[in-house]
Order: structure tokens, then C-alpha cells, then sequence
């Protein structure tokens, strides 16, 4: 190898470094932004109503965003490695249905094996998706826009071919009370979403895969060029996107109690914006579990506050959209302003 | 070698998929039974019915009834529609059962206005148009077989939920899609009925669930949260009611909060039981189902021209007059609750 | 022999045999597939609106870019047409005032993606959001319907003396205007070439930023006026009016061979793939299969659209493979 060419290598692996210190910097900048926004957002709304304060308003709020945190997450490992899930919407969908019915068919069996078996179907689906796009190399966002129809036509010829519909009244108490169940004075839901956002969360910062999925997104031909098994961590991206859908279809069951074959559909869209406005890149390589949870509270939050100050709730989908593009425009101002200062201070150096 | 295996993998998964599919699209499709009639007016009856939706169980007992109908009338029935309500996803199958000839159409349409050029195309080729459930444009059907009179159905919410609340508070109304034309007229006449009956009740808001159940819950939620003095909900569809019966369980506002609306009873069994609803009403859909069927049976064997005032007997639901504006009236609701929920099964 | 296998293994032939192939199990299916009223006007009029819109996307994802938010500019589009036409304007102005709620909303489109320098991914997924639900704030629960029979016509009525509604008119109109664009003109050789690679382009005088903008613009507007044909159709102008449009529109301009990452696809196997899709749908309606199976096949046809060249590929790879592997072993 010449002089020059070790050169050219070399400045592209510094350059290459302070692109990954810059994206991490954006992101902790936007972790905090996020947080004064929600802030911000509270004391504004907490002086016109007061009543938006209240401890069990925060409850009721955590609630709304629970089963989306789970699915976030999930979304998130995905889009880290520079890919998209469409298709969560459907998955949810689908394991909603098929555990209530199980659940409908043998209402004496063990709460847990229902949950399992929910969990396993969204694996599996997750896993499909994962071998089209690891292995059967197809984009992401063609897979899973086909598979956003295709497991939805499975939820419809399963309903036409069982029930229509799984009420309230067919399922056990044990099932639905999964919902309302309270551990030590927190909603359950609240706690197992929670959980599920910490050991996911841990495992992105402290583990070797956790860390290569970053590495994936943010390069993914220097990634396979320094040995990282990418196919397998994309399809186990996919996979566990699959499996958290799965349970978040359990919990969908317990929380709405009627479900029907339409159930959950356009999720992907709510998914996608709390893990935008969370400060997760859409190219992949930089974002966290704390901002996409954070980008589905502050969602939540103000989906809240527009009931509260009883603004008409056809403004809602307009403000989601307004949420995703303010989000991904502060995103692409504060990277400027980044790169800027510290051209700057390189230049005074 | 690994490569091709690697790809194969996923492509003989997609392709037990569309296996799958085929299985499910015969075994729904087969049910029907699709044999084409041969031209309309004495041979056999080939009625097909078009729901806002499909899978959706209000329209599924509907189209048991309509099966019912059949049977006595030596018809088939067969039932087809989009999978999520839709104005503009009925319109291909009008037009594809238009071209099959079938004898007549039964609708329920999601607009008034969007399905009426292709039924009125329909029409002209000499197929019968029957309305069930959501009428359409009158010029574009024969016959509106209505399931309670609008007027009586949005009077008779509002009395139901005055008994439960002492004919005093705020209360609001939950509905379907904002653009639901059934809806909002049910609504009005309840607005009538407020001014002209409860003065002390006040409608707060009417909020929109979109018949989807996580939004029609988040709606509930929201409500008690703008208005905590709330005293009662009314939610005049079927997916609303039990979403907000589920809503106000999860927060333990059951029976403090009064709700009611239109609703089946196996949807709302567990909240009637449990208190959160103490009652509800609903026509029998099978029997809007028969009669739709035997409404355009008749039509389509020239049995009944449809004209203003002409009296029919519909099988076992007895004899019916045709009203003003070409609309049969199915008959009063039914009142649904503790006492009598366990009697119904639909 | 070379050049014929080539052209026989190009993939718009594939898409030429997976339509007979199609019309052939339709025409066995059901008695009224080929009845002349089912090909010219039932098949054609369902399909009008995402064949239109179908046109913009193509260049758009040749360029390397995508739009996902035509469905939504469609339903404002149409709600602005009812809410000026309700309130006594004329209809010229309504229609007029539609298009260009259409380029405004393209225009925006453009300038995040162009002046920010954001993916039009996400950019377009927000305005998906934005636009719909601009289109509910305008009209709420009010559905328009009183229109005009003269403008209704446009949607339903047909070209005198045959049975094509006057959308395949536009349409072929379109198609004319956007195959010269993108096959025969320097424009449209830019454009596969931004697809191919940004940076090169640029390096290469392309003024990259300001095709991109017209590109948005151009979808915005052609949206809008599918948004106007779609009103007429059906005489209603309702906030969720092709809620869910967009996702046929990317998946025919997939399926007709187009790379999701730009530089590749032709506007030929996009039309080829309208009319697979148009097919597909028509045939299933005929033997009464409800949307549910339908939203199945779309899916899986979407999906084998990529997934199939890349079996054959490797098919093709192993094959090779082999042969040289035998040939060498020969040799020696």
C-alpha cells in the first residue's frame, strides 16, 4: 500500500470517527431538547388547565403510550441498523386476534402459555421479515409494505374463518386483567413497558451486538468490512421488532378487550413518529431506547393535552404530522449548528 | 450453494403464505357458491349483499338473517365488501356484481352519494337495489329497509340515558366516523330531543371514534378527562359502546359514569353484567338481514313493484307497508339489560 | 441468441407474461371478464387514480427519492374542491384552487427534502399526517356531494362512442408526456443518474436540488388532479377520501420493476404492473373474493417482485458456478 492511499484511509476513518462522535452528540442533545420540550409543554398546559397536572392524568397518559413504547422499541433496533418495519401495525394485529381467540377457545388454560404463544407468533412473523431482508436481500421498506398487507390479510381470513369478532365477555378475567392490574400502585402495563425498554436499553449500550447494530446503520459496508455478521444482526433486528409486536398483541387484547380483524391498523404510523420525534436517525446509526420512549410519551402527552384543552380532535393528525417534520427539521438544524462550532473551535486550534 | 439456499428459505415461506391464502380465498369465496344466474326476473333468486365491511359481526348477523331469507325464499345469498369501511373500495364490487347479473344488490353504503352512480348503472341494466342498514341516495334504490326510524332511535338514546342519571349533567356523545351520515342524523334528533325534553341535560361534546376501538377508547378517556363532572355517554354504534364499556371499566368509572347507545348483546354481555351498562338497545340485525333479502326477493320476482303504499308479507316477520320515500320500517328497537341480555345470542 | 435470452429474461416480459397469464385465469374465472364493458370501462375507471399518480413516483424513485404523502395531497386536493364549490364559488375556481393546494403542498414537499437536505422518507411520512389531517380541519364531519352532473361526468361518464371513461383519456395523456420525459430527454437521462449516484450527478453539472423540487411539485399537482377525478368519480368530496393510496401507488411502481434505491426501472413495466394490479383486483371482485384476500395477493406479489429476480439470480450464479467448476475440471 502507497503513502497516499494510507493517507486517504486514514482521514476517512478519523473523518468516519468524529461523523459517530457528532451523531452521538446529536442525539444527546436531542434526548434533553426532548425532555425540556415535555417540560414545556406540561407548564404551558398544566397553567391553562390545572387539571392537566394531576398525578392520575400522568398515569392515564403512560397508559395510552405504553403498548406503543414496547413496539417503539422494537422499532427502534430495526431502525438503528438503517432499516424500517412497516409492517408492525399488522403484526400487532395479528397476535391481538389470535390470543384473544385462543384465549376465547380455551378460556381454563394458563395465562402464560397465551402470552407465550402470542409472543411466538410475532417471532415468527418477525422472522419472515427478517429472512426476506437479510437473506432474500429485499429493502426493508418493500418487505415490510408487503408484509404490512400480507399479515393483514391473514388477520381477515383468520376472523373469516373463526369469529368475527372476540368480545369482552369471551375471554377470562385473568386475560383482561393484565390490563388493570396494579404492582405495587403502578399499572402493570406501565411496568412491563418499562422493563422491557431498560433490558433493551442496557442491552444496546452494553453489549458487543448492541453496539455493531450502531455500527450497521451508520456504515454498513465498513461494518461488513471489519467482520460483523450484518445479515445476522439485521434478521435479529427484525425478529425482535417481531417478538415485541407479539406481545404488545397480547397486551393490545387485554387493554381494548373487543378484538376484531381491523385491530391496530396504522399503528406503524404512531410507531414511526414517537421513534422520529425521539431523535432516532432514519439512516440508521444513532438514537436510543430513552428518546424513542421519550418521543411516544411526548406524543402522548400531547395528544393529552389537545383533549384537555378541548381542541377538536380533527387537528390531532394534522399536529402528529407537524411533530414528525418539526422533529426531523430541529434534527437537521442542530446537526448544522454541531458541525459548525466545532469546525470553529478546530479552526481556532 | 449456501447462497441459494439462503434465498430459497424466505421465498418458499412467502410462497406457503400464498399457499395459505389460496386455502383461505376458496374457503371464503367457496361459500357463496358463485354459478351465475341466468337472466333475472322468474328463475332463481342471486342476491348478493354489500356491507360497509366485512368480518364486522353487526353485518355478519345481518347476513345470517339474509341466509335465513334465503332459504325460504329457495334464493342464494352470497356477501361481499371491502374489508375496512369505505365508500370507495364498495364501488368495484357493485360494478363486478353489475356485470355478473345478479337479480339484486342489498347495501348498507358507507356514502350516500359515492356508491349512487354505480348503483344507479346497476339499475339500469335491470338489477334491483335494496339499501339495509345506511341508506343511499334515493334515486339509486328501489327500496330503503330501515332498521328504526332515525327520529325514534335519537329520541329514544337520550330517554334511556335520562332514567339512568336523573334526567340531569353533562353529558356526550361518542360516534363512528364524522362523515357517517346515519350518525349524525341520529344525533340531531337527540340535540331535538335535549331542548326539547331535558332541560337540565347538557350535551358537552360529540366526539369521534372512527368505529376503531383504540380510538373510540382513547375518546372515551379523554372525555372524562375534559369534563370530569361527566354523567353520561351515549355512543350510538357498535364498535363505540363496547370500546367506551371498556374504557370506563379500566379507569373504575363503571356505573359512575352511565353509558348507552346501539350495541349487540354478546359485545356488551360483560358490561351489562358488571354494571358499567345498565342498558342499551338495537334492532335484531338478522332480522334486517331477512328482510332485506325478502324485500328484494320480491322485487326481483316482480312479487312487489315497490311503489308507495303497497303491503307485503316478509316470511316469518309478518306483513309490511311500504312508506313514504320507498322506506320499510323494520320496527321498534329492543331494550337490552340485566334482565333480559342472556335471552339474546347475537 | 445472446441478445434474444437477454431480452427474453428482461423483466418487463416477465411482467407481459404475468398479465396474459392473469387475463387468461380471469377470463377462466368469470364468464364477464372479457366482456367489452368489463375491460374498457369497470377495470380501467378503478384503478384510474393510482395508475395517474403512478406516473410522478416513477420519477421520483428513479431519482432516488420517494413520495409518500400523494394519497393525502389527493384527499386535500378534494377536500378543497367541495369546500369552495359548497360555498358558491364557481367550479373553474374550485378546481383551479385544488390544483394548486396540489403544488403547494408538492413545493413543500420539495424544499424540506431539497433546502434541509432531509430523507424525503420521512419528510413525506410527516406530510402523509399533515395533509390528511389538514383535509379534516377543513371539512371535518361534512362530506360534499352536490355536484355539478357536467363534473361528474369527467369521473364516470364515457368517451362517446366507446365505453372508456374520459380518466383513460388524462391518463394516456400522461403517459405519453412522462414517457418522452423520462426516455428522450436530457431531463429524464438526469434523472437516472441522480438515482445512480447524487454526488457523481452533481459533479456533473446536474443541478440536482432544483429537479428535485420540480419532481415534488410535479407529484403534488398530478396528485391534486387525481384527487379532482377522484371527487367526480364518486361525486363526494370527504376528508378520507384514498386514505391508504399510497401504499398501491409505491407498491405498482415496485412491481413494475423500478429500484426502491433508484437509477433503475422504465416507465414501460410501471404501466405493464397498473394493469397486473388492475387485473388482480377486477378478477377477484368478479369471483366475489373480498378486499381481505385482495390486500394478500397485493402484499405477496409486491414482495416477490423483488424477492423473485434475486432467487433467479442466485439460481442463475450457482448455475454458472457449476458449469465452471465442470468446465475446469475438465481441463485438467
Amino acid at each position: 500500500m502507497t503513502t497516499t492511499s494510507q493517507d486517504v484511509e486514514r482521514t476517512r476513518q478519523r473523518s468516519h470517527v468524529n461523523q459517530a462522535r457528532l451523531i452521538s452528540r446529536v442525539s444527546r442533545v436531542r434526548e434533553s431538547g426532548l425532555l425540556i420540550a415535555l417540560i414545556f409543554i406540561i407548564i404551558v398546559v398544566g397553567i391553562q388547565a390545572p387539571r392537566f397536572l394531576s398525578v392520575d392524568n400522568f398515569v392515564q397518559i403512560l397508559l395510552s403510550v405504553a403498548i406503543l413504547a414496547i413496539v417503539a422499541v422494537g422499532e427502534t433496533l430495526v431502525v438503528l441498523t438503517r432499516n424500517v418495519d412497516l409492517s408492525v401495525g399488522s403484526m400487532v394485529g395479528f397476535t391481538a386476534f389470535v390470543t384473544a381467540y385462543f384465549f376465547k377457545e380455551l378460556p381454563g388454560i394458563n395465562l402464560l402459555l397465551g402470552i407465550l404463544l402470542g409472543c411466538a407468533l410475532g417471532l415468527i412473523l418477525g422472522i419472515v421479515n427478517g429472512l426476506i431482508v437479510s437473506f432474500g436481500r429485499v429493502p426493508a421498506i418493500v418487505a415490510t409494505l408487503g408484509t404490512l398487507y400480507a399479515y393483514r390479510g391473514l388477520v381477515f381470513i383468520t376472523a373469516a374463518n373463526t369469529t368475527s369478532q372476540v368480545n369482552a365477555s369471551d375471554v377470562p378475567a385473568g386475560y383482561l386483567a393484565l390490563a388493570t392490574t396494579q404492582i405495587l400502585g403502578i399499572p402493570a402495563l406501565i411496568l412491563i413497558a418499562a422493563i422491557i425498554a431498560i433490558i433493551v436499553g442496557y442491552f444496546l449500550r452494553s453489549s458487543h451486538a448492541g453496539r455493531q447494530l450502531y455500527a450497521i446503520g451508520s456504515n454498513p459496508d465498513a461494518a461488513n468490512v471489519i467482520g460483523i455478521r450484518k445479515e445476522r444482526l439485521v434478521f435479529g433486528a427484525f425478529a425482535a421488532s417481531g417478538l415485541l409486536c407479539g406481545l404488545a398483541g397480547v397486551l393490545w387484547g387485554a387493554r381494548y378487550a373487543t378484538v376484531d380483524a381491523t385491530n391496530a391498523t396504522g399503528l406503524e404510523l404512531q410507531v414511526i413518529a414517537a421513534v422520529v420525534v425521539g431523535g432516532v436517525n432514519i439512516f440508521g446509526g444513532s438514537g436510543t431506547i430513552l428518546g424513542a420512549v421519550l418521543g411516544a410519551i411526548v406524543l402522548g402527552t400531547v395528544e393529552n393535552a389537545l383533549n384537555i384543552l378541548n381542541i377538536s380532535q380533527f387537528w390531532l393528525q394534522a399536529l402528529y404530522g407537524a411533530a414528525i417534520i418539526g422533529a426531523v427539521v430541529l434534527d437537521a438544524l442542530i446537526t448544522r449548528w454541531l458541525q459548525r462550532t466545532i469546525l470553529a473551535r478546530r479552526k481556532k486550534a | 450453494m449456501k447462497k441459494l439456499f439462503q434465498t430459497l428459505v424466505p421465498g418458499f415461506l412467502v410462497f406457503s403464505l400464498l399457499l395459505l391464502a389460496a386455502c383461505g380465498g376458496s374457503a371464503t369465496g367457496g361459500s357463496g357458491g358463485s354459478t351465475p344466474s341466468t337472466g333475472t326476473g322468474s328463475g332463481s333468486l342471486n342476491i348478493t349483499f354489500v356491507p360497509k365491511q366485512i368480518n364486522n359481526p353487526y353485518f355478519d348477523t345481518a347476513a345470517s338473517g339474509g341466509q335465513q331469507a334465503a332459504k325460504d325464499l329457495n334464493g342464494q345469498f352470497k356477501q361481499v365488501g371491502p374489508s375496512s369501511a369505505n365508500a370507495a373500495a364498495q364501488v368495484p364490487f357493485i360494478t363486478s356484481l353489475t356485470q355478473q347479473h345478479v337479480s339484486a344488490i342489498v347495501i348498507s353504503g358507507d356514502d350516500p352519494n359515492a356508491v349512487a352512480p354505480s348503483l344507479k348503472q346497476a339499475m339500469a341494466q335491470g338489477i334491483k337495489v335494496v339499501s339495509y342498514d345506511a341508506d343511499v341516495a334515493p334515486d339509486a334504490r328501489n327500496i330503503f329497509v330501515n332498521q328504526a326510524d332515525s327520529e325514534q332511535i335519537g329520541r329514544s338514546e337520550v330517554d334511556l340515558l335520562a332514567q339512568q342519571i336523573n334526567s340531569t349533567g353533562q353529558i356526550a356523545v361518542l360516534s363512528a366516523a364524522s362523515t357517517a351520515a346515519n350518525q349524525n342524523t341520529w344525533i340531531g334528533f337527540m340535540k331535538q330531543e335535549l331542548a326539547a325534553k331535558y332541560p337540565k341535560m347538557q350535551l358537552v361534546k360529540v366526539a369521534y371514534g372512527n368505529d376503531d376501538d383504540q380510538t373510540s377508547f382513547n375518546q372515551t378517556l379523554a372525555l372524562l378527562q375534559q369534563y370530569p363532572n361527566l354523567k353520561g355517554i351515549i355512543s350510538p354504534t357498535t364498535v363505540g359502546i363496547a370500546a367506551a364499556g371498556r374504557a370506563l371499566e379500566s379507569v373504575h368509572k363503571g356505573g359512575q359514569v352511565a353509558l348507552t347507545g346501539l350495541g349487540t348483546p354478546n359485545q356488551l354481555r360483560q358490561y351489562v353484567k358488571d354494571g358499567t351498562i345498565k342498558g342499551f338497545e338495537l334492532w335484531n340485525p338478522a332480522n334486517l338481514g331477512y328482510l332485506a333479502y325478502y324485500v328484494a326477493g320480491l322485487l326481483a320476482q316482480g312479487k312487489i313493484k315497490g311503489n308507495v303504499g303497497e303491503t307485503f308479507t316478509a316470511g316469518k316477520l309478518g306483513s309490511f307497508t311500504i312508506a313514504a320515500n320507498n322506506v320499510v320500517l323494520l320496527g321498534p328497537p329492543t331494550v337490552f339489560n340485566s334482565a333480559n341480555i342472556d335471552q339474546f345470542n347475537f | 441468441m445472446k441478445r434474444l435470452r437477454s431480452l427474453l429474461f428482461t423483466w418487463e416480459t416477465l411482467l407481459v407474461l404475468l398479465l396474459l397469464i392473469g387475463c387468461v385465469i380471469g377470463s377462466i374465472l368469470s364468464p364477464y371478464f372479457l366482456s367489452g364493458f368489463n375491460l374498457e370501462y369497470a377495470l380501467p375507471s378503478n384503478i384510474m387514480e393510482i395508475a395517474i399518480m403512478a406516473l410522478p413516483m416513477t420519477m421520483i424513485i428513479i431519482a432516488g427519492e420517494i413520495d409518500l404523502s400523494v394519497a393525502s395531497v389527493l384527499g386535500l386536493a378534494s377536500v378543497t374542491l367541495g369546500f369552495l364549490w359548497e360555498r358558491g364559488n364557481p367550479m373553474w375556481l374550485a378546481i383551479g384552487a385544488a390544483l394548486l393546494v396540489g403544488v403547494v403542498a408538492g413545493y413543500l414537499n420539495g424544499l424540506l427534502v431539497t433546502k434541509l437536505a432531509l430523507p424525503s422518507l420521512v419528510v413525506t411520512i410527516g406530510t402523509l399526517a399533515l395533509y390528511r389531517g389538514l383535509a379534516y380541519v377543513i371539512l371535518g364531519d361534512q362530506a360534499v356531494s352536490n355536484f355539478p352532473t357536467a363534473f361528474t361526468n369527467l369521473g364516470f361518464g364515457t368517451i362517446p362512442g366507446t365505453q372508456f371513461p374520459w380518466s383513460v383519456l388524462i391518463f394516456a395523456t400522461l403517459v405519453i408526456i412522462f414517457a418522452v420525459i423520462l426516455h428522450f430527454s436530457r431531463l429524464g437521462r438526469q434523472l437516472y443518474a441522480m438515482g445512480n449516484n447524487k454526488e457523481a450527478a452533481r459533479f456533473s453539472g446536474i443541478n440536482v436540488n432544483r429537479i428535485k423540487l420540480i419532481l415534488f411539485v410535479l407529484s403534488g399537482g398530478i396528485a391534486a388532479l387525481a384527487g379532482i377525478i377522484f371527487t367526480s368519480r364518486f361525486s363526494s368530496a370527504r376528508p378520507d377520501n384514498a386514505v391508504g393510496f399510497e401504499l398501491d401507488v409505491v407498491t405498482v411502481v415496485l412491481l413494475g420493476g423500478v429500484n426502491i434505491f433508484g437509477g433503475r426501472g422504465s416507465l414501460l413495466g410501471v404501466i405493464l404492473a397498473i394493469f397486473i394490479l388492475g387485473v388482480l383486483q377486477n378478477a377477484l371482485s368478479l369471483v366475489n373474493i373480498s378486499g381481505d384476500i385482495q390486500s394478500l395477493a397485493i402484499g405477496l406479489l409486491l414482495i416477490f417482485s423483488v424477492l423473485g429476480p434475486n432467487i433467479a439470480r442466485n439460481i442463475q450464479a450457482v448455475i454458472a458456478r457449476r458449469r465452471f467448476a465442470v468446465g475446469s475440471s475438465k481441463q485438467a
